[in-house]
């Protein structure tokens, strides 16, 4: 990772003096600082568009993953269902079909960023899905026959006992996932959405320069995604502290 | 004759085409003390998971204090029946206190003061109150197991129920759990104990059960069951606990 890191900073140095257009996202004249502000303003779109999707996406994931575990056949079919239908929807077609045609279906109409946050937040739900189900159903079985001997209900016992402990152990997953939705919001700029993508898309068709404004595009969603590693690593120390088994 | 606080009567329950229980029947009187041995897979576990309806019977009924177990009423009869496990299976993401304040907590709705209140009394009674800020992977088995029993306690139940609580643990640590369990069964609680330690069922049990390919084979008191078993199969498994 480190090599990656010097590689394209060295990339980005060395072009400087080169022939290459690294004016373009040059700090150091007007023109780059306006332009580069425009490629970075597209960081909190970004931010908060995953953000707001990963939540829902893992709340949506968690409400599936129940009805799975149920003894019964029924509820475990809208499970099985909903994971097998969700999940063979490429995400490209699935934001162009909640932008284009949800509005339709629905008679509502919905923002770019919204229609953004659904798809991306539908599109992980089936993964997650997938996800705590296997996580709940590692906790050993002990754990909810204890709950149960001390009487504590199906809600109380998935929220004290196997709940915490399962997502400590998904916990890994959980981070590859939020890295896979931050990258896939990528997709949203085909809808209009000026997060990094479609800034740097914009900026590529008034500056003809694609590899310099991409190459910056890259180092944006490095930076992010290594910040977010970052964050999962600490919180996974964090609970295994708290365990310590 | 004291009260029946459990009636099992013709319960059956079969895992596949395996047979576990095949119309057992037994009563037991409120403070009775009973321990349950016979060979593994005799239907010993199955029988008192039974009672808390961790395993649900196929025909048969059994009542715990006047209910009838069903699944409207398990978690009713679950308040007045404590269950230790062979394995603890204490959480392992929480403190020995929260071990213990989560059911007075959740089921019987103490505040968080008076649950702690309780959480110490129980630890203080099996002797390791200084462990209640530990998780449970940093006590021994013996530890843990404890805590198990205590956590049960502080449900304050009618019945404790002990599926093999010894066979787990190292022997140094055997003595500790019987001794918590001995002043628990002084103390009047209702028990039934599945267990091998043939020095306990002699000190402790009212009644001995030998149970062997789902079925109850003997009842007696420990004197007799020790010294005279009315069946062959009985005598046969004695020998065999009691000789090496």
């Amino acid at each position: 990772m480190r090599w990656l890191v010097l590689v394209l900073l060295g990339l980005t140095l060395s072009g400087c003096s080169a022939n290459w257009g690294w004016y373009v996202v040059d700090p150091s004249t007007a023109q780059g600082q306006t332009n580069l502000q425009f490629l970075i303003g597209g960081l909190w779109d970004t931010i908060v568009l995953s953000l707001v999707a990963i939540v829902i996406s893992i709340t949506i994931g968690l409400l599936v993953a129940l009805p799975g575990l149920s003894t019964n056949p029924w509820l475990r079919s809208i499970n099985r269902v909903y994971v097998e239908v969700v999940r063979s929807v490429p995400l490209l077609v699935l934001i162009l079909w909640v932008y284009y045609g949800l509005p339709v279906v629905a008679g509502i109409s919905i923002g770019v960023f919204w229609a953004g946050v659904i798809a991306l937040a539908l599109g992980d739900s089936a993964f997650q899905a997938e996800i705590f189900r296997a996580g709940i159903q590692s906790v050993a079985k002990g754990q909810i026959e204890a709950a149960r001997s001390i009487s504590l209900s199906y809600k109380d016992t998935m929220l004290y006992v196997i709940l915490p402990q399962a997502i400590r152990r998904v916990l890994p997953a959980l981070g590859n996932q939020f890295v896979y939705v931050l990258k896939m919001s990528s997709l949203v700029s085909v809808i209009g959405m000026q997060e990094l993508t479609r800034r740097a898309n914009e900026l590529v068709v008034s500056e003809y320069r694609p590899l310099e404004i991409y190459t910056v595009l890259v180092l944006e969603y490095l930076v992010l995604i290594l910040i977010v590693s970052a964050g999962v690593r600490w919180l996974e120390r964090r609970m295994r502290a708290d365990e310590r088994d | 004759m004291a009260k029946q606080v459990i009636s099992v009567e013709k319960v059956r329950k079969t895992f596949g085409n395996f047979r576990a229980l095949n119309d057992v029947s037994l009563d037991v009187a409120s403070g009775e003390k009973i321990v349950v041995c016979g060979p593994s897979g005799s239907g010993k576990s199955t029988l008192i998971r039974c009672i808390n309806r961790l395993e649900t019977h196929e025909a048969g009924s059994i009542h715990v204090d006047g209910i009838e177990l069903s699944d409207k009423t398990a978690n009713q009869v679950r308040r007045e029946v404590g269950m230790v496990f062979q394995q603890f299976n204490l959480f392992p993401h929480l403190t020995v206190l929260r071990n213990l304040t989560l059911g007075p907590m959740r089921v019987r709705g103490l505040s968080e003061k008076e649950a702690e209140e309780r959480a110490m009394t129980y630890l203080e009674r099996v002797r390791i109150p200084e462990q209640a800020e530990k998780f449970p992977s940093q006590l021994s088995g013996g530890q843990q197991q404890r805590v198990a029993i205590a956590r049960s306690l502080c449900m304050e139940p009618r019945i404790m129920l002990f599926d093999e609580p010894t066979s787990a643990l190292d022997p140094e640590m055997i003595a500790e759990v019987l001794e918590v369990m001995e002043g628990l069964a002084d103390s009047g609680m209702t028990m039934i104990v599945v267990t091998h330690e043939m020095g306990f069922a002699r000190r402790v049990a009212d009644r001995m059960v030998f149970m062997d390919k789902g079925e109850i084979v003997e009842v007696s008191p420990p004197e007799q069951f020790f010294s005279n078993p009315s069946s062959e199969r009985c005598k046969t498994f004695l020998t065999q606990i009691l000789g090496h």
